[in-house]
């Protein structure tokens, strides 16, 4: 478990991260969504012990990190790709950080198999691609087989296969009843790998529900309705104030409606329906509408910026 | 590759020993020993003492008027010194550095989160694999170019007064050099600004003060770590105002204080 009170980091006096309160439960894949600059980089470093709040306190399952005997076991984690020395072999970076804890060679060996990359252990890491260096980070944060994980962008640089391994490793992690907090920019992978949804802003707390709800909340659900008789159930839907765009030949979506308002109007009309289906809202739509105005924000800092502070 | 899934039900599978000293100083011992840079640099800077000792030697074999005293002195042939204060310098900049440049410093600090152990464990490290062999080789070095010079002329015996400080001592400089710019290393964080103050402060500015500042620069740039410690491994006295023994203990104190310093900044500052 992850719990964040009241955290603040300033640097000087632009507020990276402001008074951000949180847990992350576990059993739980949580994802931490945000625009760039949005200090989920910093919270995490905040939740690690790398960075000292500015006020507020973060901790792991209770302590803050440094207070734990046993650091490995409570947590593993990656930060950045290949923050590793390019020199070192894969094995040997595991072998120095396992040795902190007395963790022996077999479980080294252990998390290289698990994260597949027996075949380059022995290579320099200078020479691996994003995707290996991302694996290696993992397989650094398994070592102490840890009861919380924090992954910022896991899957960045990783093939398809690698996104279904580390898919499927989050899901089993979380299904141990171990905490899994991940940020991603990859959204239809967060989609399927989160249960739960912390999304932050400009350093604040916008939103921290379980999935469902964050997609149930956002209104831009949309209705596709296919039908031979496209005008005349074009034309019954506008009267009835909804929003209607004709994507093909027969196909029509219609924005804010349900399927019951869009069947009914077609049968008052006596129209054909080919298809209706409601297509819930995705998370990406419903992120970017919690995020939009963020986002201008930092697209144009430069002008807004003296606004949003006075 | 296919789906991995891990234990089905939740047994611990791992055990890890709480956070020690000794646990860093393991992990340290593996990061300096798995690195090719570092091992390479430290070896250069071993063999640099006896190429140059041979060489002095040979040079020097016959006494004639137009050597320059520092040649004909006990500490002579150990001017490999010289090359070695770089190399040697620059591996305990980066022995430090590399970790912040590679971003390593941060599974090493969430392995150790109360941080103190791993200054203390990169500094044991670094000592003991520097002092052992350096010392070994200066003062091997000093018995391969008396031997030398001894079949032309009369050379020097470790007895011979100031000869074991020397020889010895000029192991014990280096190993210090290296722990200061270790300890600029955990200050500075940056590989090029680490290199470029630890180069500074040892010897850019000694030259600085003494040759542009005027006469109060010259008492300043003697007591700098490097002037300080080249004082306790002269033989000449000339163009030392302290005297070796006090130049030693003057260099000790440059480095406990760069350690006090290195130590707070890793403790307080964001990693």
């Amino acid at each position: 478990m992850i719990t964040a009170q009241n955290l603040t980091k300033t640097y000087g006096d632009r507020h990276a991260v402001s008074d951000l309160s949180f847990t992350v439960e576990p059993g739980k894949v949580t994802g931490f969504l945000g625009p760039n600059g949005a200090g989920k980089s910093t919270t995490m470093r905040l939740i690690l012990g790398l960075d000292r709040p500015s006020a507020g306190r973060a901790t792991i399952n209770g302590r803050p990190l440094a207070a734990h005997e046993r650091p490995l076991e409570q947590v593993g984690a990656l930060l950045e790709a290949r923050a590793i020395h390019p020199g070192r072999s894969a094995r040997n970076h595991l072998r120095a950080i396992a040795a902190t804890a007395g963790i022996s060679r077999q479980r080294v060996d252990q998390v290289i198999e698990l994260t597949g990359l027996e075949a380059v252990a022995s290579k320099r890491v200078g020479k691996f691609s994003l995707g290996m260096g991302q694996r290696l980070g993992v397989a650094a944060a398994l070592l102490g087989d840890p009861q919380t994980l924090i992954l910022d962008e896991p899957v960045n640089g990783l093939d398809p296969d690698g996104i279904r391994w580390i898919r499927g490793l989050l899901r089993g992690f979380a299904a141990e009843g171990r905490t899994v907090f991940l940020s991603s920019h990859l959204m239809s992978e967060m989609a399927v790998t989160a249960d739960h949804i912390i999304v932050i802003g400009r350093g604040r707390l916008l939103r921290d529900m379980p999935m469902r709800e964050l997609l149930a909340e956002s209104s831009r659900c949309t209705v596709t309705v296919r039908t031979p008789d496209v005008d005349r159930l074009s034309d019954v839907l506008e009267g009835r104030q909804l929003e209607v765009r004709r994507v093909a030949g027969d196909t029509l979506h219609v924005t804010g409606a349900t399927t019951d308002e869009v069947g009914r109007a077609a049968a008052s009309v006596s129209a054909t329906l080919l298809e209706l289906t409601q297509s819930g809202s995705s998370l990406e739509e419903a992120y970017m509408a919690l995020t939009e105005t963020e986002v201008e924000f930092h697209t144009g800092e430069r002008e807004l910026s003296w606004e949003a502070g006075a | 590759m296919t789906e991995v899934t891990m234990t089905p039900t939740r047994t611990k599978q791992v055990t890890a020993d709480p956070v020690s000293l000794r646990g860093a100083v393991r992990a340290e011992w593996i990061k300096f020993v798995t690195l090719r840079s570092t091992v390479a640099v430290l070896g250069a800077a071993v063999i640099v003492l006896p190429l140059v000792a041979v060489i002095v030697a040979h040079n020097t074999r016959h006494l004639s008027p137009t050597l320059d005293l520092n040649d004909v002195v006990a500490s002579a042939p150990l001017q490999g010194y010289y090359l070695d204060q770089l190399l040697i310098g620059a591996l305990g900049v980066l022995f430090v550095t590399s970790e912040y440049s590679s971003g390593m410093i941060r599974a090493t600090l969430t392995a150790v989160p109360k941080r103190l152990p791993v200054l203390w464990a990169k500094l044991a490290v670094f000592v003991t694999v520097t002092a052992i062999p350096l010392v070994t080789m200066t003062v091997a070095s000093f018995l391969l170019a008396e031997a030398y010079i001894n079949r032309y002329r009369t050379g020097y015996s470790l007895a011979d007064p100031g000869a074991a400080r020397v020889a010895i001592g000029t192991g014990i400089y280096l190993v210090l050099l290296g722990v200061i710019g270790g300890m600029i290393g955990w200050i500075v964080r940056s590989t090029p600004g680490g290199l470029v103050t630890y180069l500074g402060v040892i010897l850019v500015l000694p030259g600085i003060l003494g040759n542009v500042v005027g006469h109060w620069g010259k008492y300043v740039a003697e007591v700098l770590p490097g002037q300080a410690g080249a004082a306790f491994i002269s033989i000449v006295p000339e163009g030392y105002s302290l005297r070796p023994w006090p130049g030693l203990f003057v260099m000790i104190l440059w480095a406990g204080l760069l350690t006090a310093a290195a130590a707070y900044s890793l403790h307080r500052r964001d990693a």
